[in-house]
């Protein structure tokens, strides 16, 4: 207390560069556990791709040919330095590199996660902040419960029952992703709606859930009262001085779900046939197109990795005690 | 403007309830008080006594399970209670200003201290140019150093005084009518508080403010505070002006908690301290009759059945049947004065020589919390241990015990043999022979565990009792802290502050210790329970002959339990010897300060030296001598560049100043009447309204 | 006092502190609603679990091609599936291998992870430093993501899937031991300990774990929801419960393809029972944490 803390851009490149680091190693991690645990494999590829009446010497040779025969250090350092270079594997089901699949498919993917999240942030955060200035009282209770609820049931749930509500009975959307060629961004969003629907509902419990903590905590500490006590006109104590300390816990939420986001999208994808990336590690693993697969979920792990970053340096950027100082 | 009514704030008949477990419990009872322009009304009692709700009331602002069941608030002659939302807030805005407790957490963490000083005059309707230059001579006014950047810190980057200065500053910004300070120095160091004070009592006299201060601290109030009145259970038990009340109380209940107080240099050697038996009732658990009956050791049948009202005694008000007898309360203290064995010359039971603790890096970079301390304490005595925050008090305390590992080169000994440096290496009988008792008795007790088997396993571990044998033991420990059988049973969460400690301290006792050291063990209770506990600790100690090192920031606690004592500053030993000596002076210029800084209630102004400027960081001390920075008696560059040495005054009492002792001894008899107080601009438009 | 601290302690102290403290948690847990409502929906299902199969009117199993696909009617309740199976009978007991899996795999994630955690928590250093690197690597993966790579690798049983989820939860459970564990550390009865000389074990199971045991256990009965939500979402992609199992994930699966037919009843009791019992432990979870947040 007291001192002057090591002040301004050094302290901060100090902050990133540590917290590069450390996503760094998560890194390498992350590649090791998705590498490792795809290894497992009972009996060996060849056998699998060539299936059980194959000759064993065709096995072992596309074995071979697949470098599958070394050691898996060996295996696993080429993998990943392969991936740095940008060549993700070549695929057993199609025979032809992983990279396109991979990069089309995040492609479809961040386009209905941003449908999702443009609609589910500010109406999560809304319905929190709402709900806690109505603590306790029923639109408060409405939001919390509703919110949880919502949350807690998984997309495949609600997407058949919302695909039952809107596609077959009401027919006001359609029921697959798959958007004709060719179709305008407004279509393209028209298609998206009914399958990031799960998504906002799973997203909106957890968002708003973290708000309303955050701001029923900030309104019931000292440092409100004071500023109720000086008499400011209470929108500007809401303003000013709640809702910024109150929303910063949120900021961490938020990046924690886009990792989920990404990742949740498997079922929704699946459900509603549009081809993003958990359509793609669904599909591969029906195929045991293991370098699809790993490949896929590797890049789920980094997307992840990359918003914790993000919202880690949001947060620093935010709030004063990490920007300056209580880093050291 | 104003309307002119006679008393600035008026509580009549104000009853606060909150709700808890569905039932409405009463915390204020039928309060009144008068406080007049100008004046400045203290209202004390012990923790629970409604005294921040009566505060808060004021400013209508309950938590949410309170709510008001009775009575008016009158600010100026309006009834707060009445107002509208925007009325109330006109009257935050304009007329109320509120000094709050842990000024930390209540300035906003993420907005810089200029904005949220100068927002208070841009309510009152100041453009952002002009708020900004007001801001700045607000901080210039609350002698703040180097104000431009502190407006553009934020709160953490400032030290608790300097933060407390920012919110007298934001308070006094609105140029209140009055002022509420609810315990606006508690957790300061005492230095600090004592500065804090002056600025408070000199803006106060400056502005002519009307002020409503609230504290657990006698003695504070009664330097701060024209007229006084007494919380007991939600109600106002006393009332007059300060020196009367606090000089000649009128109600048991005032009386007791005087009697408490170890005051005027009183010593364990002259007797116990009383104390206040029983507990406070529970919130809204209050009967028909006197709300202390049941701990007065006045009460008579009457007491119990019929509600005493407010005496009126000629401006001294007292609710009490029987006032005029008040000061005849019996004392509780029975035993005859307990005596310290000073123990045969010889070998001291502890000895401490050369230690060091740095945390961190050693060399650059390291906090050296603790520099080349030594000491002797010998059997069956006391060493108190005086120091504020950053002086290495509890790090000294934990390389002591063997909790943290002191830097190579020190030695310990206890009875002669040395101590390894960790309490993993040290032999059981060395580990059982040195316990402590800690600060925060939530802290130091498992609380999934039964009061019976926090001491039993320490009977157990340290004094290997088994069977029978550890339950009688159990027993005789149990009986010698006063703990009952029924005590014993239940979780230590369901005991009152000062019941945890007795446990705490039955289990320092459990293996017979031969040194106990006390880390602040009163310091969150309440005067009328750290009687008991210090009665108790001087007890054990002349029966078992047991020494302790007592850590302790308030003097007049060290002064009555200590035979020794050790001055630390920022982890060095600036002063130590027998305490009367230390006490009566010659004494070191920080041991002056913080006495200067400890006023006793009654005890005139003045003849005091105050210190400057904030204690400096134990990671970046400053060159010469630790203390120079602060120093009111910084003789030249000497200081700055040499640390001096400890100068023994007299046989066993040094002090480590370059100014001899016997120099000192002549400027502390003359006491410099001049208050070093920094200058600042004073000018009127700064807080005045055109 | 201040505005914190203004839920003023008024109860009185009673006997034995610990059956105490539970009973008073208990009490406290039977009268919330939120909780008994929750605590009722899954009391239901456990008991179709036990007693369906002897309750339904038709076997969930047998198929009935020549009544395939029949709306709800006074015959078939629910109506039938794609095979001519009876819808009803097959929500009732559907229940029964995912309340058996999902509750495994989250005691396995609860031991692994306190374990880890209480290890983690109270010995810190470089184990501490590699256990947390390794956990946030897994964390960074979706829990489906990882439970579907290890099935693949591993291959598809119930176990394996028991197996995969609970280490795949494990992590979450450790990281929150392991900060209850590190904020108990700092505490001073565990100095007090030290002072005694009693040994790591012992602070760790007997000072410091009854301490962690709420947030444990709030955090168990959060993950049981995650891993019926997982478990489910697990079985209806394929790799999870296998048929012919009346599982609700693996019967939508297998008859949501119609949808567009109108067959809504295929699918919408399958949907509705998932989300009761989801929704259900949640309302337990829900209450528990109330339960222990209070004081």
């Amino acid at each position: 207390m007291g001192r002057r803390a090591p002040f301004g851009v050094f302290a901060i490149s100090a902050f990133i560069l540590k917290r590069l680091a450390l996503s760094l190693v998560t890194l390498v991690l992350l590649s090791a556990i998705v590498f490792g645990v795809g290894q497992v494999l009972p009996g060996s590829v060849g056998r699998l791709l060539l299936g059980p009446f194959a000759d064993q010497r065709a096995v072992d040779a596309l074995n071979t040919s697949l470098g599958l025969d070394r050691p898996l250090l060996v295996q696993y350092g080429d993998w990943i330095w392969g991936f740095v270079q940008g060549d993700m594997g070549r695929s057993y089901m199609y025979e032809a590199p992983v990279r396109p699949f991979v990069v089309e498919a995040l492609g479809n993917s961040l386009k209905l996660a941003a449908v999702a999240f443009v609609i589910v942030v500010p109406a999560a955060i809304a319905g929190g902040v709402i709900a806690a200035l109505n603590y306790n009282r029923p639109i408060d209770r409405i939001i919390s419960i509703g919110g949880l609820t919502m949350t807690v049931l998984p997309e495949f749930v609600t997407g058949i029952i919302l695909i039952l509500i809107f596609g077959v009975w009401l027919k006001w959307l359609p029921i697959s992703a798959a958007w004709p060629d060719g179709a305008g961004a407004f279509t393209q969003i028209y298609y998206l709606i009914l399958p990031s629907m799960p998504l906002i509902l799973v997203l909106f419990g957890y968002i708003a859930r973290m708000a309303r903590s955050g701001m029923i905590e900030a309104l019931d500490s000292d440092w409100t009262r004071t500023a109720v006590l000086k008499g400011l006109p209470w929108r500007l104590v809401i303003w000013r001085h709640v809702l910024r300390n109150a929303l910063l816990p949120t900021i961490t939420v938020i990046a924690t779900q886009t990792g989920y986001l990404i990742g949740g999208l498997v079922v929704v994808e699946t459900l509603f046939r549009y081809q993003g990336i958990g359509l793609l590690v669904f599909t591969a693993a029906k195929g045991k197109d293991i370098p699809m697969l790993l490949a896929g979920i590797l890049v789920i792990g980094i997307v992840y990795t990359f918003t914790t970053l993000i919202a880690d340096l949001l947060y620093a950027v935010f709030n004063p005690r990490i920007r300056l100082g209580a880093l050291s | 403007m104003r309307d002119e009514a006679e008393n600035a704030l008026e509580l009549d008949d104000l009853s606060v309830a909150y709700r808890v477990g569905g039932i409405d419990r009463l915390v204020l009872r039928n309060v009144s008080f008068r406080i007049a322009r100008g004046e400045a009304y203290g209202l004390v009692g012990e923790s629970g006594c409604g005294k921040s709700t009566a505060a808060y009331s004021v400013a209508r602002y309950l938590p949410r399970n309170g709510s008001v069941t009775g009575g008016h608030v009158r600010l100026d002659g309006k009834d707060i209670m009445g107002l509208g939302t925007e009325e109330l807030r006109r009257v935050r805005a304009e007329r109320l200003s509120t000094v709050y407790q842990d000024p930390g957490k209540a300035l906003n963490p993420s907005i810089r201290i200029g904005r949220q000083v100068a927002e208070v005059f841009e309510i009152g309707g100041a453009s952002a140019e002009e708020a900004r230059a007001r801001t700045l001579g607000m901080l210039e006014k609350v002698q703040i150093s180097d104000p431009p950047r502190v407006m553009q810190s934020y709160p953490h980057q400032l030290s608790g005084g300097m933060q407390q200065r920012v919110g007298i500053a934001m308070a006094l910004a609105n140029d209140p009518s009055m002022l509420i300070l609810d315990e606006p120095t508690t957790g300061l160091d005492a230095t600090v508080e004592a500065e804090v004070l002056d600025l408070i009592g000199h803006l106060r006299r400056e502005l002519s403010i009307s002020v409503l201060f609230i504290s657990h601290n006698l003695a504070i109030v009664s330097r701060m505070c024209d007229r006084v009145g007494v919380l007991y259970a939600g109600m106002l038990v006393e009332e007059g002006p300060t020196d009367r009340v606090f000089g000649a109380p009128r109600h048991p209940y005032t009386v007791a908690l005087l009697r408490c107080l170890p005051r005027g240099g009183r010593r364990k050697s002259s007797g116990q301290l009383d104390t206040i038996p029983g507990f406070l009732p529970g919130i809204g658990a209050i009967g028909d009759g006197c709300a202390f009956a049941d701990r007065c050791g006045l009460v008579v049948d009457r007491c119990r059945v019929e509600r005493p009202p407010l005496y009126d005694l000629g401006g001294q008000m007292s609710r009490c049947h029987f006032h005029d007898r008040a000061q005849s309360l019996p004392h509780t203290t029975l035993k005859a004065p307990s005596e310290s064995k000073p123990s045969a010359i010889g070998r001291p039971v502890l000895r401490v020589q050369g230690l060091n603790k740095t945390y961190g890096r050693r060399g650059s970079g390291g906090v050296v919390a603790v520099k080349d301390l030594s000491l002797d304490l010998p059997a069956g005595q006391t060493l108190g241990l005086v120091g504020e925050s950053g002086s290495g008090k509890t790090s000294f305390a934990r390389t002591l015990l063997g909790l943290t590992e002191p830097d190579e080169g020190g030695h310990i000994e206890l009875e002669g043999k040395e101590l390894a440096p960790r309490v993993e290496e040290r032999s059981f009988e060395q580990a059982k022979s040195l316990q402590i008792i800690f600060q925060n008795p939530d802290s130091a007790l498992n609380r999934s565990h039964s009061v019976r088997s926090l001491i039993g396993r320490a009977l157990r571990r340290l004094g290997g009792f088994r069977g029978a044998d550890m339950d009688r033991r159990l027993e005789e420990l149990a009986s010698a802290v006063r703990l009952t059988e029924h005590h014993l049973s239940v979780s230590p969460r369901q005991l009152s502050g000062g019941l945890k400690q007795r446990v705490a301290i039955a289990r320092a006792f459990a293996g017979d210790p031969r040194v106990v050291v006390c880390d602040e063990p009163t310091s969150a209770l309440d005067v009328s329970v750290q009687a008991a506990i210090l009665n108790l600790l001087a007890e054990l100690q002349s029966e078992r002959g047991v020494s302790y090192i007592f850590i302790s920031h308030d003097l007049g606690v060290v002064r009555y339990l200590s035979d020794q004592v050790v001055v630390l500053y920022l982890g060095r030993v600036m002063e130590y010897g027998p305490s009367e000596e230390v006490f009566s002076g010659p004494q070191h210029p920080y041991t002056e300060a913080l006495l200067s800084a400890a006023s006793d209630i009654g005890e005139p102004e003045g003849g005091r030296i105050r210190l400057d400027g904030e204690i400096p960081s134990a990671a970046a001390p400053p060159s010469g001598c630790a203390f120079h920075t602060r120093c009111p008696r910084r003789i030249g560059s000497i200081c700055d560049d040499v640390d001096p040495e400890l100068v023994e005054a007299r046989s066993g009492h040094a002090i480590r100043c370059h100014i001899p002792p016997d120099e000192l001894a002549a400027l502390q008899t003359r006491r410099p009447s001049a208050p070093s107080q920094k200058m600042s601009p004073e000018r009127s438009d700064d807080h005045g309204r055109p | 006092m201040t505005m914190a601290t203004a839920k003023a302690t008024v109860d009185r102290p009673a006997a034995t502190p610990r059956r105490d403290r539970s009973r008073m948690i208990l009490r406290k847990l039977f009268r919330s609603g939120v909780f008994l409502t929750g605590f009722g929906i899954v009391l239901f299902w456990v008991f179709c679990a036990i007693f369906g199969i002897y309750l339904v009117p038709y076997d969930p199993l047998s198929s009935d091609i020549l009544n395939a696909l029949q709306p709800p009617s006074a015959v078939h309740w629910f109506g039938t599936d794609q095979l001519g199976r009876d819808v009803f009978s097959r929500v009732i007991v559907g229940s029964r291998e995912i309340l058996v899996v999902a509750p495994a795999a989250t005691l396995l994630a609860t031991v692994v992870g306190s374990a880890l955690g209480l290890c983690t928590g109270y010995f810190r250093g470089v184990l501490d430093d590699v256990v947390s690197r390794i956990m946030e690597a897994v964390m960074a993966i979706p829990g489906v993501l990882l439970a579907l790579l290890a099935i693949v690798s591993i291959g598809t049983s119930k176990v394996a899937v028991i197996v995969v989820i609970g280490l795949s939860f494990a992590p979450n459970i450790a990281r929150t031991v392991r900060s209850a564990v590190m904020q108990e550390r700092e505490l001073d009865y565990v100095a007090a300990a030290h002072l005694r000389r009693e040994n790591a074990a012992y602070v760790m199971f007997v000072e410091i774990l009854p301490n962690v045991i709420p947030p444990i256990l709030v955090e168990a009965t959060v993950r049981l929801g995650y891993a019926i939500f997982a478990v489910a979402t697990l079985s209806f992609i394929g790799f999870g419960i296998q048929p012919p199992s009346p599982d609700w994930g693996l019967s939508i699966s297998t008859n949501y393809g119609m949808i567009n037919g109108g067959f809504w009843w295929t699918v919408l009791f399958d949907a509705l029972a998932i989300a009761s019992v989801v929704i259900g432990v949640n309302l337990v979870a829900d209450g528990v944490q109330g339960a222990f947040s209070e004081r």
